[in-house]
């Protein structure tokens, strides 16, 4: 295996609504931070990966625009997944073990504003028996709530309790949308969003962007003082019909973790992309996180959840926190699909 | 009962508790999102000037090549055009032009027509659109100018122009716009 390493990490802020700025608009300076941070334009990489969602803008090949950004003449090589940028980091990853490149550019953009998101969500579901009953996202989510509350595996005091450890996380991270000091009996005094879930069990809609660069070997020691080696990553998938999965658990985490080699030490800082309270609660476990562990130091997707950049953030924010010498081992986590469909693990030492 | 319904109960294998081992083999599920699109900044900045009429693009701050239509950034050096504007003109020169013999479910013309890439003045890069010109006339090189909607009818839309119309101007010599063909 070859070492390949994080060495720069840039995000827009994630904001309810870009009024202005197409996606495109919103990457330009994502990529040119990070050019300026690693002294790497895009182009210049071997390789290029991005994820997107056409259906979050609404426009087929809507992903082609993003290539504005990245300046693709005279040609590149380039890929894309319609899956978080997370996913296209792995392919990028995948890319350098094989040899094919040294330097690889991925991102993640999303501006999910323009559709109603909980129901175009419902287009990931089965297409023959699920997706015709145009189930929301948020339903769907509070299924699991529902399932996992009534076995008695969690409390709504401890759905409660992430929420306030997130946004408390958040106030420290000048691009989180949601932020600040509640209490868990102040959380539980609200009203029910969809039952059982209440508006701070539920991620807010972002719009957003996140950009990394990966480099092997002694390519990442010359562009960074202190690259985030990817030590272990993995994803794994679980059946699409919720009917034949454990809502319980997250089995498909618990194998990437143990395939990724989450146990194999202590880890300093966790950044998990679960956008439901209690999916970062089955997260947690599923990973095997103790309280030797800063869970969502920036405050995870709870705080902020550009949809398509948010588990490459999550990534980017462990990555960026070993660059900076504050941890030295982390693990990032990123999902796709209903209630934890998907998931990828992925750790970080700075040594 | 509709004749679509009378087709959909026969696919659906019917609600009749006899039609029941019948298998289901299609079902339609109509799918249907809205999307409040906004266009972007540079977007933006041009469909308004084409509302009043006016065709604007963008310069590259790198090497000077004026992008039309206006967008959010230069596809080839990865930079922001900035706040600045470029007022072209509406005349321009066919690059390659296409006899269309064929109907499209979009095109509501008359066949044939001719599709055209014409390369407006001040720009460097093509636009597509169709001319309005004897099949045997047209040819690389040919001068022509847009024909626009009255003025009343004039939206953030670049339906403003319905077409291009040869003028009386001398052909554009080849090296002029052969990059672009």
């Amino acid at each position: 295996m070859r070492d390949v390493a994080v060495v720069g990490f840039t995000q827009s802020a994630s904001v309810r609504r870009e009024q202005n700025r197409n996606e495109v608009e919103i990457l330009v300076p994502v990529l040119q931070s990070l050019r300026d941070q690693t002294g790497l334009a895009g182009a210049q990489c071997d390789f290029i990966c991005s994820g997107s969602s056409d259906y979050l803008a609404g426009l087929s090949f809507a992903f082609v625009s993003g290539l504005d950004a990245v300046g693709a003449w005279p040609p590149v090589s380039e890929s894309h997944v319609e899956m978080d940028g997370a996913w296209a980091l792995y392919e990028a990853w995948v890319k350098i073990q094989m040899g094919q490149a040294d330097t690889a550019l991925v991102y993640g953009f999303g501006k999910p504003s323009m559709g109603d998101l909980p129901l175009t969500m419902a287009l990931q579901l089965d297409p023959y028996c699920v997706m015709p009953l145009w189930p929301d996202a948020i339903s769907i989510a509070g299924l699991q709530a529902r399932v996992c509350l009534d076995s008695g595996l969690l409390t709504d005091r401890d759905m409660a309790a992430v929420a306030v450890r997130d946004r408390m996380h958040a106030k420290t991270n000048p691009n989180a949308q949601v932020a600040g000091d509640y209490s868990v009996d102040e959380i539980l005094a609200e009203p029910f969003f969809v039952n059982p879930l209440r508006k701070s069990d539920c991620p807010p809609i972002s719009d957003g962007a996140s950009a990394i660069l990966l480099a092997a070997g002694d390519r990442a020691t010359e562009l960074c003082e202190r690259p985030a080696w990817i030590r272990g990553i993995e994803h794994i998938c679980e059946p699409m019909d919720l009917g034949v999965r454990d809502l319980e658990r997250s089995r498909s985490t618990e194998i990437a973790a143990e395939k990724a080699g989450v146990a194999t030490g202590k880890i300093d800082i966790a950044e998990l992309s679960a956008p439901f309270t209690h999916q970062s609660i089955l997260v947690e476990r599923a990973l095997g996180l103790t309280s030797e562990t800063i869970i969502n130091p920036s405050g995870g997707a709870l705080a902020g959840n550009p949809l398509m950049a948010v588990g490459l953030s999550r990534i980017g924010e462990c990555a960026s926190r070993i660059l900076a010498g504050e941890a030295d081992r982390a693990v990032a986590h990123a999902t796709s699909g209903p209630c934890l469909q998907q998931n990828l693990v992925c750790v970080l030492e700075g040594e | 009962m509709s004749s679509e319904q009378t087709d959909q109960a026969k696919q659906t294998g019917g609600n009749s508790a006899e039609n029941v081992d019948e298998p289901v083999t299609l079902i339609r599920i109509p799918i249907s999102l809205d999307y409040d699109y906004s266009a972007g900044q540079s977007a933006s900045r041009f469909l308004r000037a084409i509302q009043e009429g006016r065709l604007l693009g963008q310069r590259c701050p790198v090497d000077g090549r004026v992008y039309f239509p206006s967008r959010g950034s230069c596809p080839q050096h990865a930079v922001t055009f900035g706040d600045e504007s470029v007022e072209l003109s509406d005349k321009g020169t066919v690059v390659t032009f296409s006899i269309v013999r064929v109907p499209s479910a979009n095109i509501p013309l008359e066949l044939p027509y001719i599709t055209v890439n014409v390369l407006l003045d001040g720009a460097d890069t093509i636009l597509m659109h169709v001319l309005d010109a004897e099949l045997e006339n047209v040819h690389m090189g040919m001068r022509v100018q847009a024909v626009w909607k009255p003025r009343e009818e004039w939206t953030t839309s670049t339906a403003n122009i319905l077409y291009f119309r040869p003028i009386d101007e001398p052909d554009a010599e080849y090296d002029r716009y052969k990059e672009h063909i």
